[in-house]
Formats: C-alpha cells, structure tokens, sequence
C-alpha cells in the first residue's frame, strides 16, 4: 500500500444516483412511474416530477395502498418504481408486499429510501433496521442494498428489466466509490473487493467501504482480511460465502441494519452448509438517541469495530 | 349451535358426486334482453350447484359468500365485461379482480362457465398442487388479475389497475368485488380517497352487500352505516341494486362509467347462502361445509328454479 496519506474520498448520498437513474429509465420507456407516499421530497423526486409529473402517483400517506397501486399498474402494463422511507414502505405495507408484490410475482420496484439509522436523532420509530430481516424471509422477492451510486444505477436499471418484484435499499447516509471502474452489477452476486486469506468480511450496503477501512486497520497489524461486498441479501452468493469460509478462518458480516439481515443470511446458510466461525456487526437493539454517525460508533459499524470483530474471530 | 361447531364434516370421497360444468360460455352475440337474462340465470344456476359440489368434495370452502357473489360474477364474465378467454393479454381489456378471495369457488366455477378455465379443473379444487388454490392466485390461472385473499387488497390494485389506463386514455373498465365485512379494513379506504381524488371513473367498485361476516352480523361487529353516504363522501358514484337480479346488474355494468370524473360505487344488496332456504342470510354458512344430505336438500332446491 502506498505510504503517502489518501485525500479523503468524496461522499455521496446515493438517492442523487437514484434519482438521476430514474429519469434516464423514464426517458427511454414510458411504463416507468413512481408511486409514492407524499414521499417526493425524501425520494429527492423532485426533478422527476418537473419531467415527467403525470407518471408520479402520488397516494399519500397511505403505505397500504402506495403497493398495492403500484401491483395494479404493474397489471396496467406501468413498471411501477414505489418509493418512500424505508421504514414505512417496508413495515407498514409488510403484507402487500407479500402479496400483492412477491406472492404475485409482479414486475415492481420496492425502493426503500433514507433506510438503516439514516435518520439518527429522529429515532427508532424512522429508523429502518429490521427491512433486512424482514425483506429476505418473504419469498420470490429480491432483496438488493446498493454500496455506492455506480452499484446504485446498475441495480435501478437492472430492477427496471428484471420482470419479478425487487426491494431495493437506497442509502442515505453519504458514501464514497466503493467499486472499481468498470464494474457490473450482477444480481445474486456477491463481489470480491479484495482478496485476503487469514479471515472475511462480508459486508452490504453502507457498512461495505467500512469493511474495507477495516481490511486496511487489519493489514497494519499484519492480518490478510478478505472484503467481499454482498449487495444482493436475497438470493444469496451461496458459492462465494462457502468459498471464503473453506479459504479463511470465519466470517464478519457487517450491515448498518439489525444483524438478522446480512448476518442473519449468512448465518443460516453456513449452519447447514458449511458451519464455521461467525461475528456479526450491526445493530442489536432499538437504537439510543443519537446522530446517525454517533450511532454507527455505538454499534461499532466502523472500520475499528469491523476490525475488532475480526480479531476477536481470530483469537488475536 | 355456535358458528364454529361442525365446519367441516368427514367427507367421504365416494360418496360426492362428480358432477361436471356443462359449459354455456358468454351470452352470444345479438341475444334479446330476455334470452341475456335467461342465459345469466341458467348460467348462475348451474355455477352454483357445481360450487356446492366442490365445497362438498374439498371438505373446505366459504360457500356462503360464493353464492351471494355468484350473480355479479356471472352477469360480468358472461356478458357486462369486455374480456374474452382468447385476449387475455389485451392492454385494453376489461378487468376484474375478486377482493374477496375467499369466494374462490365461486370466482373458479365462473371462469369455467365463461371458458377462461377448462371445467376438468374444478375437480381439483384445493387439492395437492391445483392451480385452484383456496385463494385465487394470478401465477396460478391466467384469467386471474390479481392474488387476493387477505381482506383489502383488491380494491388498492384495481385503483392502480385503473389509473395505468387513464394514464394510457384506455377506454378499458376496471371492476373490483369486496365483501361488505372486508371494509373494515382501512386500506380501502386510502383506496377510496385515491380513486375518487385522482377521479377514475372507469373504476367500478362492487361491494357485496350480504350483511354478514365470518362471525356476526357486520352491524352488530362494526357497523359500515351510512355506507352510501360515505362513498359519496369518498368521491363515488354509488348505485345500489339487487345483486341477485341479473337484469338490474346488467344494466349498472352498462352504465359504467357512470358519471365523468367519479368512480362507480355499486353497492350490491344480496344474501349469503342465496338461494338456499337453510343457507340463506345466515352467519353460520360464512365456512361451513354441508353434508351429504344437505348437499342433496340444496340440490334439488337449485333444481326446482
């Protein structure tokens, strides 16, 4: 590694990415609309609505039936893209997701905004831990965490194609690239960002370039880590996870959600397939008062946290 | 006997009948009113009396709600709606979605009749690996619109179903059936304020006025009074009618879109059970299954229409 200090990383807030893919959809396909909850400010919609005004359905706030009109346009022939906090799409509409989304099979995008603890002080009720846990569990439904605005794009655009239902997580909290150029999504995959053999960190979403500050504090102190970046929770990368777990000492899973999501999945793959030793990283419990940095701190979603974590599973 | 008490008897398989649809198909081409409404009834007639049997068979079913639907199903797949077995994929067919999924039987038996499904299937209601699933399931049947079930999701889909064709200027009519009980459920009122704000008027919404829930009366658990009055609240074009007589309904689904800039509230008065003389208006056919000499006493009862 060169020994000279790094600039520090431009951050972005990955709804920009989110709403500039929108638009580029919309532009080449006129079934694109956006369903939403009063949802146009915190879905940064805004320029979207300047374009293309009549193909946002705006509900209100009404999460029930915000997915449940997005599952009729769908049977219109719209690919419906329904967008509101996290939060509220994915508890309070939990069973038309089921149902009218997954159990149906529609062609509809699920996009869950401003998810995790993106919300900080406004507290546990805005905050969006359990969509993990609870996206993955329900069946047919493919659940996406994009790390990065490139990641971001190729998800929408893939989702946008993929005639299936698609819950796509869309972070808030600013990141930097996490991708090398040239990178290509591919759904169910998980993508190896740097190869290491003592031990790996698999990690999702936010928490991703995280695990990579992690992999460098544990360089420092000469442990070889391996990042795998997981953006698709369901299916899962069976083969890639199995593979790191025969090729290194365990894994950490990290996720800036309840550890039931990623670390969750992880877990009960390796129980049947390959158990091996396991740290989880991510909140554990309904979160205190505290700005989304402070709170990512407190549940050690950070590269030093990652990194203990990591040697913790090594005995070091 | 309380509502619970004997829902489902031991069914010997040998003893049900198996009886086959015989298939009319839609009303054809040019018939006279009366030949219309002759046509609906006898289709009616012989939906109901396959349903009994299949509820029979399946030792499962919700026969009370069936038959209180069954004349707006077959008054729409036979004649009101513009859909055929042969457009299923038409953008600009009429839809219908059963809200109330637990008349599965009745929504089934129906799609034979008109020709969406081959009546050979109705043998496999709720067995192993059936496309007649207890809930109608839209990866199961083609001609099945949307997966329902779970009470107040069907109108929110129709609301969706029938703002994609305002937004393509499509003359297409949505028309969505949920039970009276089932508005209980507050998503459909976020439905409701949608529709009517965002005025679909090619949006018919049917609610089957049968007056009964699965446990008690709807007045008597949480009363929906004055319903009419709030779906015009609501934005509605309400229409009440009998929604046992096939005339009458022909007339309401013509007429849709009833008024410009307002959805169609048909609010369809009927009766659980209709017309059996042990069923009818009656709280405890909400899931209960008859037995054989019932099945036999609801026969000829349907027999001697």
């Amino acid at each position: 590694m060169s020994t000279t200090t790094a600039p520090a990383p431009t951050l972005h807030d990955c709804r920009d990415a989110w709403v500039t893919t929108l638009i580029e959809l919309a532009e080449a396909d006129d079934r694109i609309v956006a369903v939403v909850n009063d949802s146009v400010g915190s879905s940064k919609l805004g320029p979207f609505q300047e374009r293309f005004g009549e193909r946002v359905v705006n509900v209100g706030i009404a999460e029930q039936d915000m997915v449940g009109v997005g599952a009729g346009l769908a049977n219109g022939g719209k690919i419906p893209f329904v967008s509101a906090a996290a939060c509220f799409l994915s508890a309070r509409a939990m069973e038309q997701i089921k149902v009218d989304a997954a159990y149906s099979q529609h062609h509809m995008v699920l996009v869950g905004q401003s998810p995790g603890m993106a919300y900080g002080e406004l507290g546990p009720t805005h905050h969006s831990i359990e969509d993990l846990a609870w996206m993955r569990v329900i069946p047919g439904l493919t659940v996406v965490v994009p790390c990065d605005p490139t990641e971001t794009a190729q998800v929408l655009r893939w989702a946008a194609a993929h005639d299936g239902p698609v819950y796509v997580r869309i972070a808030r909290m600013p990141v930097p690239d996490v991708n090398p150029e040239g990178y290509e999504f591919v759904p169910g995959k998980a993508v190896l960002l740097r190869a290491g053999a003592d031990v790996t960190l698999a990690a999702t979403g936010t928490a991703v370039h995280r695990a990579l500050d992690a992999a460098e504090l544990l360089a420092a102190e000469g442990i070889d880590a391996r990042v795998l970046s997981v953006p698709t929770i369901s299916p899962l990368d069976s083969e890639a996870i199995i593979a790191a777990v025969r090729e290194t000492a365990g894994i950490v899973t990290a996720e800036e959600a309840l550890t039931s999501g990623l670390g969750g999945a992880i877990a009960e793959l390796l129980a049947t397939r390959h158990p091996a030793p396991m740290r989880f990283i991510g909140a554990t419990t309904f979160a205190p008062t505290g700005s989304v940095g402070w709170l990512m701190e407190h549940f050690g979603i950070t590269g030093t946290g990652i990194a203990a974590a990591a040697k913790d599973l090594l005995g070091r | 006997m309380t509502v619970e008490e004997d829902l489902v008897p031991e069914v010997v398989p040998g003893a049900v009948p198996s009886d086959t649809l015989t298939v009319l198909g839609r009303v054809p081409e040019g018939a006279s009113r009366d030949e219309v409404v002759a046509h609906l009834a006898e289709a009616a007639r012989l939906v109901r009396r396959r349903d009994l049997q299949m509820v029979r068979a399946a030792g499962l079913g919700h026969i009370g709600g069936d038959f209180s639907v069954i004349d707006v199903l077959v008054t729409l797949y036979l004649h009101a709606m513009n859909v055929t077995p042969d457009q299923l994929d038409g953008p600009d067919r009429d839809r219908f979605i059963l809200s109330k999924g637990h008349a599965a039987a009745a929504l089934y038996t129906t799609l034979a009749m008109a020709g969406f499904l081959p009546q050979e299937q109705l043998r496999t209601f709720m067995q192993p690996e059936s496309m007649l699933n207890g809930h109608p399931a839209r990866t199961k049947i083609a001609a099945v619109e949307a997966s329902t079930g779970p009470l107040g999701h069907g109108l929110p889909i129709a609301v969706g179903t029938a703002f994609a064709g305002k937004l393509d200027g499509s003359r297409r009519r949505t028309f969505v059936v949920t039970g009276d009980g089932e508005l209980q459920e507050g998503s459909n009122w976020e439905a409701l304020m949608t529709a009517g704000n965002h005025k679909l008027d090619h949006l018919c919404v049917i609610i089957d006025r049968n007056r009964l829930q699965q446990g008690a009366r709807v007045a008597d658990t949480n009363d929906l009074e004055p319903l009419a009055d709030k779906l015009r609240a609501f934005g509605m074009e309400v229409v009440e009618v009998s929604g046992h007589d096939h005339s009458a309904l022909l007339d309401v689904f013509a007429a849709v879109p009833a008024a410009s800039g307002r959805p169609t509230a048909v609010i369809a008065r009927t009766m659980k059970g209709h017309p059996i003389s042990f069923m009818s208006d009656n709280v405890a056919w909400h899931h209960k299954v008859p037995s054989a000499d019932q099945v036999e006493q609801a026969l000829a009862e349907l027999e001697a229409k």
